[in-house]
C-alpha cells in the first residue's frame, strides 16, 4: 500500500526513456510497460530518491499538484516502477 | 522540456506520430529454417548469404541498448540455427535489452533448456499451430508439434518457469482454444495468440486459414474472457465489435493501433529495416542497419517511417461509425490482399472490404520481395540448397512435407 510519507524511489529493475509526451518505463521481471504522461511526473519520480518522503519529493517539485501526483504514484507503485526505498 | 498536461492529444495520437525509439521490435536472425511453415511471414528456409555477422549483430544490440529499446523479439527464420544464436542472446541480454525469442524447438534440447533458464530478461515462446498433430503438422510440417512438445517438456524439466506457447488463429486451430490454455496452464506457461496474416508465404495460405466471421466473433469473445492471454495487441481490428450495433461494452486490452514504423519495426537477417514484421516488401522497406547512421537513422530519418507517422487517411473507412475502434485494421493484411491501404481490413468484421475481394483475383495481390524457401522437402541440417547450416546438432530427424 503506497504511503506518500514514506520513502520511495525507482526501481533499479526498470527502465525509464524519455519521450516527448513524459517517459516509458519498463519493468524488466514483470514485462509491464507504463507510460508516464508528463515529464513533471518524470522529474518526480527521478527526484524521490532525494527526499525522505514522496510528500517531501512533491512539496519540492510542485505542491498545488500534490492530489494528483500522490495518484500516479500510487499507480506506479502498483505497477512496480516505484518502490519503497 | 516542459509539457503541457492540459490540452495534449490523447496518447494513442501522440504515439501515432512516432516515438524516438522503438519500444520493441522484432529481428529476424536468420532466413534458414529446417521448417517450412505454409504461413511463414518471412518465407523463410534456406540461410542468405548475405546476414549479419556475429559483430554485425553485436553492433546492432549496441545500437539498441543507447535507443533504450526495451527488448527485441527474436525470430527468423529458425533463430537457434544461428551458431552464434547464445552469443547475441548473451550480449543483448547483458546489454539490457531483453530478449523474447520465438522457435519451433526443433533445437531446444535440455542442455539449451538450461541454458535459457538461467538467463534473466529472457522468455521463450514455442510456436504450435494446432493442438494435435494433425492440426498443426498440416500447417507447420510433419513431425512438428512433435518437436515443440519435447521443447515444452525440456524447459519444464529445466525449471525454466513461465515460458510463452504461441498460436497463429486458424480456422482449423480456433475451436482448440480451451484445450490450448489448459496445456498451457499445466505447463505453468502462458498462451499468446496471434493473427494470421498474408505475409511471406502467408499469401498463398491465407484465403485457406483465415478466421471466418463467426470465429472473429468467437475470438473476440474468447480474448475478452480470458485476459491473462497475450495477444501482441494484433486483434486490434477485432474491436469493431464493440463498436457496432451488438457491441458488449468491452474492449481487447491493450494498444488499439498499427504500430509500424511509429512504435516498432523489424529488422530481418540481412539488416533491413522495414515498418514491421508483416512487411517485408521493398514498398515497406526503409534501409538497412550497415547504412550510414544505422539504425538510428533509420529509425528518425527514412521517408518511408516519416510517411508513417503523419496522419493517414480513413479512406473508405471514414463513414464508418467503427473507424475509431479499429482505425481499419492492419496495413500489411491489406496490402498483401491488395486491398487499399486506407480501405477496410480484410478480415473487415463488418464485410465491408467482401466486394473489393470479391474483385481480386486470388493470389494476384502483390508477392514478397524476397524468397528464401527451400524448395520440396527436407530433412532439417541436409538438404538446403542455399549452402550448410553451421554448426548445427539435429537432435530429432524431421521429415517435412509441404502440405496444401
Amino acid at each position: 500500500m503506497f504511503d506518500p510519507n514514506g520513502a520511495y524511489r525507482l526501481s533499479p529493475r526498470v527502465g525509464l526513456r524519455p519521450e516527448p509526451f513524459g517517459a516509458l518505463a519498463y519493468h524488466f521481471d514483470t514485462r509491464r510497460l507504463v507510460f508516464l504522461k508528463s515529464t513533471d511526473l518524470v522529474d518526480l519520480v527521478e527526484s524521490l530518491d532525494d527526499h525522505p518522503s514522496a510528500t517531501a519529493a512533491i512539496e519540492a517539485l510542485a505542491p498545488r499538484r500534490r492530489r494528483s501526483f500522490e495518484t500516479a504514484l500510487a499507480s506506479l507503485f502498483d505497477s512496480g516502477v516505484v518502490e519503497a526505498a | 522540456m516542459t509539457t503541457p498536461t492540459v490540452g495534449t492529444p490523447p496518447l494513442v495520437e501522440q504515439l501515432k506520430r512516432g516515438l524516438d525509439a522503438p519500444i520493441c521490435l522484432t529481428w529476424e536472425l536468420t532466413y534458414a529454417c529446417n521448417l517450412a511453415c505454409v504461413h511463414c511471414l518471412s518465407s523463410s528456409g534456406r540461410r542468405d548469404p548475405d546476414e549479419l555477422s556475429t559483430a554485425e549483430a553485436k553492433s546492432v544490440v549496441d545500437q539498441l541498448a543507447a535507443l533504450q529499446v526495451f527488448y527485441v523479439n527474436l525470430g527468423g527464420g529458425e533463430p537457434m540455427l544461428r551458431k552464434d544464436f547464445f552469443e547475441i542472446v548473451e550480449y543483448s541480454v547483458a546489454s539490457n535489452v531483453g530478449v523474447k525469442f520465438s522457435t519451433n524447438g526443433t533445437y531446444l534440447d535440455a542442455d539449451a533448456a538450461r541454458r535459457l533458464a538461467s538467463m534473466s530478461y529472457l522468455d521463450v515462446q514455442i510456436s504450435l499451430d494446432g493442438m494435435d498433430a494433425a492440426t498443426n503438422d498440416a500447417v507447420r510440417g510433419d513431425g512438428s508439434w512433435a518437436v515443440a512438445r519435447r521443447a515444452m517438456d525440456n524447459l519444464a524439466a529445466a525449471d525454466f518457469g513461465e515460458f510463452k506457447i504461441s498460436i497463429v488463429c486458424t480456422r482449423h486451430n480456433v475451436d482448440q482454444l480451451d484445450e490450448y490454455k489448459a496445456m498451457a496452464d499445466d505447463y505453468g506457461a502462458q498462451l499468446r495468440i496471434t493473427r494470421l496474416r498474408p505475409s511471406g508465404r502467408g499469401v498463398d495460405s491465407y484465403h485457406d486459414l483465415r478466421l471466418t466471421n463467426p470465429q472473429q466473433r468467437q475470438v473476440f469473445d474468447w480474448i475478452l474472457a480470458h485476459p491473462g492471454v497475450l495477444t501482441g495487441d494484433s486483434f486490434f481490428h477485432l474491436n469493431a465489435l464493440n463498436a457496432g450495433p451488438d457491441a458488449t461494452g468491452e474492449s481487447l486490452p491493450g494498444m488499439n493501433m498499427c504500430g509500424a514504423g511509429r512504435i516498432v519495426c523489424l529488422i530481418d537477417p540481412i539488416g533491413d529495416v522495414y515498418a514491421c514484421p508483416f512487411v517485408i516488401h521493398d514498398e515497406f522497406l526503409a534501409g538497412n542497419v550497415r547504412d550510414e547512421g544505422g539504425f538510428a537513422t533509420v529509425w528518425r530519418e527514412s521517408t518511408l517511417f516519416t510517411e508513417l507517422r503523419q496522419p493517414q487517411s480513413a479512406g473508405a473507412c471514414a463513414s464508418c461509425g467503427s473507424f475509431d475502434a479499429c482505425q481499419g485494421g492492419c496495413m500489411a493484411t491489406k496490402f498483401f490482399t491488395g486491398l487499399p491501404l486506407d480501405g477496410p481490413d480484410p478480415d473487415c468484421v463488418y464485410g465491408h472490404a467482401d466486394d473489393a475481394l470479391a474483385t481480386i483475383d486470388l493470389g494476384s495481390g502483390p508477392r514478397p520481395s524476397q524468397d528464401h524457401s527451400r524448395p520440396g522437402a527436407t530433412i532439417p541440417g541436409v538438404a538446403f540448397t542455399g549452402g550448410a547450416i553451421p554448426g548445427v546438432a539435429v537432435p530429432v530427424p524431421v521429415t517435412l512435407i509441404r502440405k496444401p
